[in-house]
This record gives structure tokens, sequence and C-alpha cells, in this order.
């Protein structure tokens, strides 16, 4: 992955689609289809420009194909990763709604990755929404507008007296009725309308958009058809293993290939060489088998010699001991300095003083990493369960020696992402090892494999300070965050932005930072940054507000201040839009009107993640053992006019809150000896079903261009669970994943 | 080693070594891809079929310990009443999220249901609390096997759900 690339993912501010002109945006091409009918295809420059990132210079374009047959049936492909989200259903939800077809005539097929025709193609950053709300609605729009014109023009009637409704154009006043597919091949000879003054439904007409629409593909997924990357089969295919060493840029120096090659079923064992960089592919030892389980079991005969270099010597402990004694050094590089925060603290009333910590944690995707490869000659075809396919490419073809034209990358629906599948790591290994077996190969990763080959969320320490004066306002806050980097730069998502709430809001405010070497292959998880700094930010609020003997929801709603927007990620933090949830979280949680039992509270926080507002409060009860038990949730999302998809969006912002949660109560990756001591969901569990708590969603809609919900539900859970075991327990969480031994009565 | 099994009310004769989990044979050498690799030991649940009846984690049961027992796989749960319901009230109450999980939760549902008609909240816990969904839709899990349970008509495609 480039830095590109994970700006892109980290940060939606490149894509920021509402400024563009709207006659801009996009254009329309229109032609016969294969088999009869209409074939559309919809140009975006700027936002392909946008998405490939300022210097690609790249001519790519972004298109979505719609296909209208005779028999009216209408196919969308859908050109983005499927890994949970509900893409492959939201998108053509937008497309269809404009072209006013019913939902039962549309087919959807999964687009290959092919960025001539449909531009950038990736899953993160919850960016799909913002991206396509605007492109996708024009295109459906200006496909019925030429539909109507050749239905029109066959009755020698005006356009503008013609209807349209479920695929069918209508003359009312002659009670003339065609379908679409009827007429698709002559619109397809017609010129095609300017995007940008395509007319746009009002919505309140809408019949698909806001509207719930179950997944596309669940009809299979509930009787098991194969539909993952772990599920493709290639004639002749091989089953491949590859063992890399347990230290994180370790090398090969012997193993005992040869014994391997006499076991049943072995086909070829080998050394790769590898490279150097995480991200690609490494050293290590492959075994390929007439089958996985045979692959699998030689591979507990191999033994091998490692170099383990120098990141042997790195451990969990050490970077803590590290970080504590930054502690009390002034920081490397300041971020933001705003008023005199030392002569704030001097005069204030109350200093608080708070360490913060959070661990690495795993993505943990439920289909390990997997790829089935096919080299033939100087062509690779590939089938990825990815959710960043060119990339993915780029790096197989630079692995190989190959041009990025002979790399055939299809899509495979993903059992899960979570942002692992931005790496292409094992695109990598699958492509190399088909090459040297001379036969497909699909190459899966055991679950020890996964877990202690990822690109971790980073851990990190924030040592903060604050003043309060005699009224509890909030006059001073000091932040020294120590992270992971060298030479200035952070690792991969270890970063923080100086923007963050309540910076801006605070007369005297300074945050800087400190950075030790990394070893260890760090990545984004699932709203990036956000996930462990609402952690940190939002709990620290609420214990200022304790401090304060402030009500915490009301001490957050009197910080954010006058509605206004500041400087912040994306298109920049709107303190209005973050009130509304909080008051609308207020209203349905019933905050501050029930009593609640003893060792039994609730907390509240909120966060702006990915362009989406979240204010959430948890209900939750510690036993006198320590064992917490959430008793319900309420989340409040603001992710602009409309929620597309509302069965998807519950669903999705349902899960981000218990990932979240999940997260808190459980998770932790230990680094020991430069290796990965958890190896499967033993030690390293996600949520499972008796801590999943019931999540009653809310949305609230604002006049902003609709955005996605990959990302923003999560980080609030955090702090609003940890602000109730406060509220419960009085004793504060600063330090995941939660320790219960400090709770107990 | 030859095995004839019994897979879905169908016979297959495999070729595999005695070791070999009912997982692999079923996915690499049936071609029944259904029946899902999650953790190879037993802890996620996501490779669960019934063997003689009983849910098992078939990534932990090896071919040799099948012997007589009819096998079902998430291919063919739907031809029982249970597992019709059950794929119905899925469908119903959209589950699914990225659905790598939902073969293995809805065989481990069809055998609670199979002994429970009417679970209840802790039997449903207790039945499903080893499958885990990483995307997190256990709330609605749990609506579609009280769904299910309650043996509503809702349809031939399901009824859609009302949106949040």
């Amino acid at each position: 992955m480039t830095l590109q690339d994970q700006s892109l993912v980290d940060n939606p501010s490149l894509l920021n689609v509402a400024k563009l002109p709207a006659s801009r945006r996009a254009f329309l091409k229109a032609g016969a289809a294969a088999g009869g009918g209409l074939l559309l295809t919809l140009t975006v420059p700027q936002l392909v420009k946008a998405a490939a990132g300022a210097d690609s210079g790249s001519a790519s374009t972004l298109n979505a194909y719609v296909t209208i047959a005779p028999d009216n049936t209408v196919t969308i492909m859908s050109k983005n990763p499927e890994i949970g989200q509900g893409i492959k259903t939201m998108l053509p939800m937008l497309i269809a709604e404009e072209l006013d077809v019913a939902w039962s005539q549309v087919r959807i097929d999964q687009a290959p990755l092919d960025p001539v025709k449909y531009g950038r193609q990736f899953a993160g950053g919850s960016q799909a929404t913002p991206l396509n709300w605007d492109p996708c609605r024009r295109a459906g729009a200006a496909a019925r507008q030429m539909l109507v014109a050749a239905a029109a023009a066959q009755w020698n009637v005006p356009a503008s007296e013609c209807t349209t409704s479920e695929g069918r154009v209508l003359h009312q006043s002659s009670g003339r009725l065609v379908t679409y597919g009827a007429v698709a091949e002559k619109a397809a000879a017609l010129p095609v309308p300017n995007l940008g003054k395509v007319e746009l439904k009002d919505p309140k007409k809408y019949a698909i958009i806001g509207h719930s629409v179950p997944g596309y593909d669940s009809p299979k997924v509930v009787k098991g058809e194969p539909l993952f990357g772990i599920d493709h089969e290639v004639p002749g295919m091989l089953y491949a293993v590859f063992q890399k060493c347990p230290v994180f840029g370790g090398k090969v120096v012997t193993a005992n290939v040869n014994d391997l090659k006499k076991l049943p079923g072995v086909r070829d064992a080998f050394v790769v060489e590898g490279g150097s960089d995480l991200h690609g592919l490494m050293p290590g030892v492959a075994i390929v088998a007439d089958s996985w389980w045979r692959a699998s079991k030689a591979r507990e005969k191999l033994q091998v010699t490692w170099d383990e270099g120098a990141t042997a010597a790195q451990s969990s402990e050490g970077f803590a001991r590290q970080a504590a004694a930054f502690r009390d050094q002034p920081p490397q590089n300041s971020l933001r300095n705003d008023g005199d925060v030392a002569a704030a603290l001097s005069q204030a009333a109350q200093v608080v003083e708070a360490d913060y910590h959070y661990p690495f944690i795993a993505h943990a995707p439920l289909e390990p990493m997997n790829c089935t490869a096919h080299v033939e000659g100087n062509k690779v075809t590939l089938w990825a369960p990815t959710q960043n396919p060119g990339p993915g490419r780029t790096l197989v073809a630079k692995t190989l020696g190959l041009d990025e034209s002979k790399v055939i990358v299809n899509m495979t629906r993903c059992g899960g992402g979570f942002g692992r599948r931005l790496d292409s790591d094992f695109m990598a290994e699958a492509a190399w090892i088909s090459k040297v077996a001379g036969a497909p190969v699909k190459l899966v990763w055991n679950r020890t494999d996964d877990m202690q080959h990822d690109f971790y969320r980073p851990a990190g320490w924030h040592f903060f300070k604050a003043g309060l004066d005699g009224d509890g306002k909030l006059m001073a806050w000091q932040q020294h965050f120590i992270s992971f980097g060298k030479n200035g730069n952070y690792a991969r998502s270890a970063n923080m932005e100086s923007t963050i709430f309540p910076a801006g809001r605070v007369p005297n405010l300074s945050m800087g930072v400190s950075l030790m070497p990394l070893g260890v292959p760090t990545g984004p998880l699932r709203a990036p940054g956000s996930n462990a700094l609402a952690f940190v930010f939002q709990s620290f609020i609420d214990e200022l507000a304790h401090k304060a003997g402030k009500d915490p929801l009301q001490f957050q709603i009197d910080l954010l201040g006058k509605d206004e927007l500041l400087p912040g990620r994306g298109v920049g933090f709107h303190t209005g839009r973050a009130r509304g949830v909080m008051e609308k979280v207020r209203e349905v949680s019933g905050w501050g009107q029930r009593t609640l039992p003893a060792r039994t509270g609730m907390g509240v926080a909120f966060y702006y993640s990915h362009l989406g507002y979240f204010a959430e409060v948890v209900e939750a009860a510690v036993g006198n053992d320590g064992q917490i038990k959430i008793n319900k949730v309420w989340a409040v999302g603001d992710v602009g006019s409309h929620v597309i998809n509302p069965t998807a969006a519950e669903n999705m912002a349902q899960g981000g809150v218990l990932d979240g949660l999940g997260e808190a109560l459980n998770q932790k990756i230990t680094i020991d000896k430069g290796r990965v001591v958890e190896a499967n969901f033993d030690s390293f569990q996600p949520l499972r079903l008796t801590q999943a708590a019931p999540v009653e969603v809310h949305f609230v809609t604002t006049d902003n261009p609709p955005t996605g919900l990959g990302e923003p539900p999560l980080p609030p859970a955090i702090p609003a669970l940890c602000n109730a075991i406060f509220a419960a327990t009085g004793k504060r969480i600063r330090s995941l994943p939660i320790d219960t031994a400090l709770l107990k009565a | 080693m030859h095995y004839a099994l019994t897979i879905n009310g169908k016979q297959y004769g495999v070729d595999v070594d005695d070791d070999t989990p009912l997982l692999w044979v079923l996915r690499d050498t049936v071609k029944l891809k259904g029946t899902k690799f999650g953790c190879g030991a037993g802890l996620c649940g996501a490779c669960t079929v019934h063997v003689g009846g009983q849910a098992v984690r078939a990534c932990q049961t090896a071919v040799s310990d099948v012997g007589n027992n009819a096998v079902t796989t998430i291919e063919g749960i739907g031809d029982t009443a249970i597992g019709a319901r059950l794929q119905k009230a899925w469908l119903a109450v959209d589950v699914v999220q990225c659905g790598y999980c939902q073969a293995g939760q809805i065989m481990s549902a069809a055998a609670l249901l199979a002994q429970n008609k009417a679970p209840s909240d802790a039997d449903i816990d207790a039945a499903m609390d080893g499958n885990i969904c990483r995307c997190a839709t256990y709330s609605r899990i749990r609506q579609a096997i009280k769904q299910a349970a309650s043996g509503a008509d809702f349809g031939a495609n399901g009824q859609q759900r009302k949106g949040a």
C-alpha cells in the first residue's frame, strides 16, 4: 500500500465531493449492449483524479455500467469490493432510484478490477457513499431521460408529456405505455444529456432510497453457495501454506524442504527469499500439496532456522517502559499550541492528571487471508478477497516483474475486512508460489498466520494535564502523545491530528508527540485513529466533567459552544452536528431521567469520524466480582440528509458499536521477542453473542450530503462504556482492554 | 483410505487420510464450500455441520470418526423444515453482513430448534455462544432464531424488514 492509499483511507478530505461543481462531476456515454439494449457508461473525471491521488496523472475513468435488456431487466455492475458493508446492494439502489425502475427488475453483477472502466475500486474509509451519492443518481437520471426521449420520439409526442414508473414510459393523455427494454436500443442512439443538468427526483418521491432493501447476495449466503475468496476453484489447482518468520522481518537461513517433499501429497516445498517490505512478499517457506490439509500436516514437520533480525528485541513491555520514560520529558514534536498552557495550569482551581493507554489489536476477519493465483507464462490471474485490488495488482506486478496489464484481479466477496484486506501481502505470496510451483495455487493462511502476521492497530500512550477554573470551566489542556515512528514520521496509522475536539474550544491547549521506533507492522483498523483516540479524548473529558461537578453530557454540549464548522478531518468538524446527536441521545436514552440500581451506570460519548457524527450512551452493570454486563446501548448518528438503506444502516451501526465494545472488553495483541503471543480466538476474542447488548439506533438527518457508516458508529462506543463503568463504580478505565480485576467491589 | 459418506442424503466415496478433518473433506474433496474455515480449533463455529443430527465442529471431526452417521451441511439444511424456516427468517430479518459465519450460525440454530422448539434467550446464549460473528450481527441472529421458532409464515421470499 502506498502512502497515497493510506492517506485516502485515513483522511477522507481528499475526497471532498461536495465541493465539486455539479456540471464538472461526470458525463455519460451510451451505446448498444452486446445482447441488445442500452449500455451506459458513467465517467467522473474529477472524482477519479481525487481518488487516485493528486500526482497519479492517470487518465482512468469511473464507470458504472448499466445495461437494460429487451426483457426490461436492468443489470448494474457493482464496482467496489463487498466486505459486508452492503455496497453491492447500496450503489445500485442509487442508480435504480433515479432510473425509476422497480428493484425487482434489477440484477447486480460484481465488476472485476478494471480501473480504466471503473476508476478507483476499493472498500475503505467509509467513502463509497460520499463518492457515489451524486454521480450514481445522475447516471440513473440521465438514462431515464434518454429512455423518455426515445419513447416520446416513437410516439411523436413531447418528452415533457411523458412520465415513468417501474421501468416503463407512460404518455398519460393517449394512454400509451412502453417498457424501457422495448426502447432501450433506440435510446442508446440518442445524444447523452449533460449530467450536471439532468433533473433529479424530488426526494419525497423516493421509492428505493430510504427504503430497506435486503442484501442482494444474502439468499446465496444462507444456502452456503460459493461466494468468498476461499471458495474459489481453478481446474488443476494445488493448495499452499506459507510459513513466515514469527519475528517480523526475519529471514530463512535453512529449512528442511527436501524432507517435506517426501511427505504424502506434497508436490513442492521451497524457500521464498522475499524482501524486506513488510507489506510485500516476505521471506518464508512455501509448501504446496494436493490438499490444504496435507500441506498443513507437512508444515508440522517443517524445521527452519531463522535469522530473526533486530525486531526480536522488541516487546510490549519494552514499549511501555520507553513510553513511561517520555512521560516527564517535553514532547519531541509540538502538534498545537494555543494560549499559554503552563500559565493557565498554574492558575487553575483544579489540575487533573491522567495517563491513558491502548494496546495493539488485530483485525481478525473471520475469513483468513487467502488468494488463488494462476501464473501462465508472463500473465497471472488472481481471485482475491481484497478491499484494495488496485494496489494489490501493483504489488503482484512488481513482485513477479510483470507489467500491470498482465495481472488480472477478480474480486470475490470478502469474509470481513475491517481494513486488513487493504494490504495485499497474501496476493503477492499466492502469485509467487503459483509461479514457482508451475500450477494454479490456492494459498490459505491458518488462523495463527492471520493473527500473527497482521498490520496491527498501533498501541499508544497519552499523558494529560488539564486545568479547571473555579466554575468548573476547562481552561487548560496539555497532552503528550507517545506513538511509533522515526525521524519525525509516524508509523502507519499511528498518527494524531491536532484538530480533535476539544481543540479549538479550550483557550490554552497544547498537543505534542514523541515517537519510538517500531518493527511491528501497523495499519488501518476500522475507524483508524478514531478507534483509539475516541477512548482517550472522550474518557478524559468525562473525567473533567465529573471533577467539575457537571453532568458529563451537558459539559460536552457546553464545551462544543456555538454551532460552527471548525477545522477537522474531511470537510471539517461541525459543532452543531455533534450537539445534534448528543441532544438526541440524551432524549432517546432517558439520560439523567432514570434511577439505576447500585453498581449500574450510564456513560456518554460522541465522536466525529469519517464524515459521520455518532453519540452513544451505554448502560452497564458491574458485578461485585468486577464482571461487566452491558444492559443496553443507544446510538444516534448523523450521516447527512438520507439514510440510503435503513436496514443495512441499522445493521452496520449495531455491528460497529458492538465491535468497539469487543475491542474494549476483550482485545489485546501482545508483542514478546518481536513476535505476537496471541494465536487464535481463545486468546484474542471478538465479541461473542452473550456479550452483545441490544443496540438501539437512531438517525438524525441534516442538510448535508450522505456519508458512510462503516466506521463512524464504532469509536464512541468504547469511551461510552468506560464512562458508564465510572458512573457505576467510581473507577476510571484508563487502559484497554478493561481489566475487570480492578472493578471488584 | 476410502470412506463412504452420506452428505445431505447423497452418497460420496472419498479417498483421504484418516485424520483429515471433515471440514476439508467437505470443502476440498466433495467441493461443498458452504462450510467455512475460521480457526481450525473449534473456537469460532464457522464450520458447524450436523453429524448424526448433532451439531459438531467439522474442523475438529476427523473423517474416520464420522462412521455411518449422516452428515448435513448448510447446502442440505434447507431440505429440512427447521432449516428452511431458519433460512427464510435469516432473510426476513436481513441478518447478513459479510456472511462468512452465517452457515455455521444457521447450522447451530437448526440443532438448537431440533431440540427445543421455543428457546429462551438463555437457551440461545448456550447454543450460539460458540459461533463468532465478526460483524456482530448478534441481535438479528437472535431475532431470526425466535422468528423461525415461532413458525410464522413470512412468505416465499421472506417479508422485507421494516426500516430502522
